[in-house]
């Protein structure tokens, strides 16, 4: 039976084990948002032993490239983008307290050992309903890198933001095997 | 010789970005409902749900109902006895730089290398045939990278023939997973050549989802495909269901003796497309 939890961020080591595959999280407070180009540039930034432009501590990265903001309203259309292309980045970033990821599709296996290891989630939301979910953010801001546009990365404000867990911190995983028997 | 003016091109290619981004086709809409109502299992009830949910709601606020709005794709049907005044390629081009910038829609073309954005989602991929006639028809698809990238083209040994073209397409949609946001749609090119397999397995996906293709063979082979498919159980966004694709959609061109080419293009529930006759 799956559990329907609210939870703010930053999320603790105590919001992140009590999780399971197929529960419900409602998210209130503070994500940011990174997809390839912001991910490279996090990690060269780390390489060179620069500050994040966000504390890692706790925090969640959302994996999305939302549509500019149309007028009166915080931000666009803001669904999931494909998670995999993230992989070679995630466990680095889960070491350094990285709580919870934020996408759609399969994870490697080292991102999902990275998540037990460091006592983490990988969070499913609903891909293509990019309308739907936008209605959870109330407010977002560009805070690093601009130049990238759609790929900048920005602090959202979301309340009752409706995550899925995925892969959890036992080594979990909920999407089905497809039955290939032909 | 008519002669279409640019700003006719542009308007048109301009509302097809914007109105295909906030409004899903008709077809793809019923076929939620109608698999929506199959599936039994809570989860594939409740992505179907939101599906719907979302549908609605980017009509009404006209937000898009993707945040990936596609690179834009183009299929046209060029009259021989028409010509569009300053050029076809340049009206199509900026009627997408237009309806992406009007419609606040995100801009996903960029420099492969540098990855550098365009800024103003082209150029466009555009795809020109020539026919009879002095009409301009043009097929508009908003199509999504996370569905595309499960694409692929391969070439098979003809001996494999039909089983081996099953094998191949069902273990693509088997291996994509979750990845393209099913439910999808698959486009399956067969013969042809490289480049032509791909080129037709993305111009059946413009057909509509209820339509049966007027060859009986290939309407069977059609359904053959969709029923192994959705035997995967993958689901909707991969969660487990009836419904792991709304569609196969197959289309066939002659090919060298040596070869038997074969390119699957996924496309994802967002199936946004629109056409327009001139
Ligand atoms: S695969 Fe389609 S529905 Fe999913 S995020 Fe990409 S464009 Fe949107």
């Amino acid at each position: 039976m799956s559990t329907t939890y609210k939870l703010t961020t930053p999320l603790t080591d105590e919001d992140v084990c009590k999780l399971v595959i197929g529960d419900v999280v409602l998210l209130t407070g503070t994500i940011y948002t990174a997809r390839d180009a912001a991910h490279k540039r996090l990690v060269e930034s780390l390489d060179k032993g620069e500050t994040l432009p966000f504390d890692l501590k706790g925090a969640l990265i959302y994996y999305v490239g939302p549509t500019p903001a149309p007028p009166g309203r915080p931000i666009g259309a803001a669904g999931p983008t494909t998670s995999y292309r993230m992989d070679s980045y995630a466990p680095r970033l889960h070491s350094l307290g990285l709580k919870a990821t934020i996408g759609k599709g399969k994870r490697s296996d080292e991102v999902k050992a990275a998540l037990t290891a460091h006592k983490a989630v990988y969070f499913g939301a609903t891909g293509g309903a990019g309308a739907l979910l936008s209605q959870c953010i109330k407010a977002a801001r560009v805070i690093a890198y601009e130049d990238l546009g759609p790929e900048a990365i920005r602090e959202l404000t979301v309340v009752d933001f409706p995550l899925l867990v995925i892969n959890d911190a036992t080594g979990g995983e909920l999407y089905v095997k497809p039955k290939l028997d032909m | 010789m008519r002669i279409i003016p640019a700003a006719d091109v542009i308007e048109a290619v301009a509302t097809m970005c914007m109105e295909s981004n906030v409004e899903l086709p008709a077809d793809v809409w019923a076929k939620f409902r109608e698999c929506a109502a199959r599936e039994e299992s809570p989860s594939a009830k409740e992505i179907f749900r939101q599906l719907l949910e979302n549908a609605d709601l980017a009509k009404e606020t006209r937000l898009p109902l993707c945040q990936d709005t596609g690179l834009a794709v183009l299929f046209v049907d060029l009259g021989e006895d028409c010509r569009v005044e300053g050029g076809l390629r340049a009206a199509i081009n900026e009627g997408v730089r237009k309806g992406y910038k009007d419609g606040y829609l995100r801009k996903s073309a960029c420099d492969p290398f540098t990855r550098k954005n365009t800024g103003d989602n082209t150029p466009a991929i555009i795809h020109i045939d020539l026919v009879p006639g002095d009409k301009l028809k043009i097929f508009f698809m908003a199509k999504g990278g996370g569905s595309e990238n499960m694409s692929r083209v391969t070439f098979l040994s003809p001996a494999q023939g039909w089983p081996g073209i099953k094998d191949f397409v069902v273990r693509r949609v088997a291996e994509a997973g979750p990845n393209p946001c099913p439910p999808t749609v698959i486009g399956v090119g067969i013969g042809g050549n490289a480049e032509l397999s791909a080129i037709i397995a993305k111009k059946a996906l413009m057909r509509s989802l209820d339509d049966v293709h007027p060859d009986p063979d290939i309407a069977a082979k059609e359904k053959e495909l969709l029923d192994a498919i959705n035997e995967l159980g993958i689901g909707p966004m991969g969660l487990g269901g009836k419904t792991t694709s709304l569609g196969v959609k197959i289309a066939v061109a002659p090919c060298h003796l040596a070869s038997l080419p074969l390119a699957v293009n996924v496309q994802c529930h967002s199936s946004r497309h629109r056409e327009v006759i001139l």
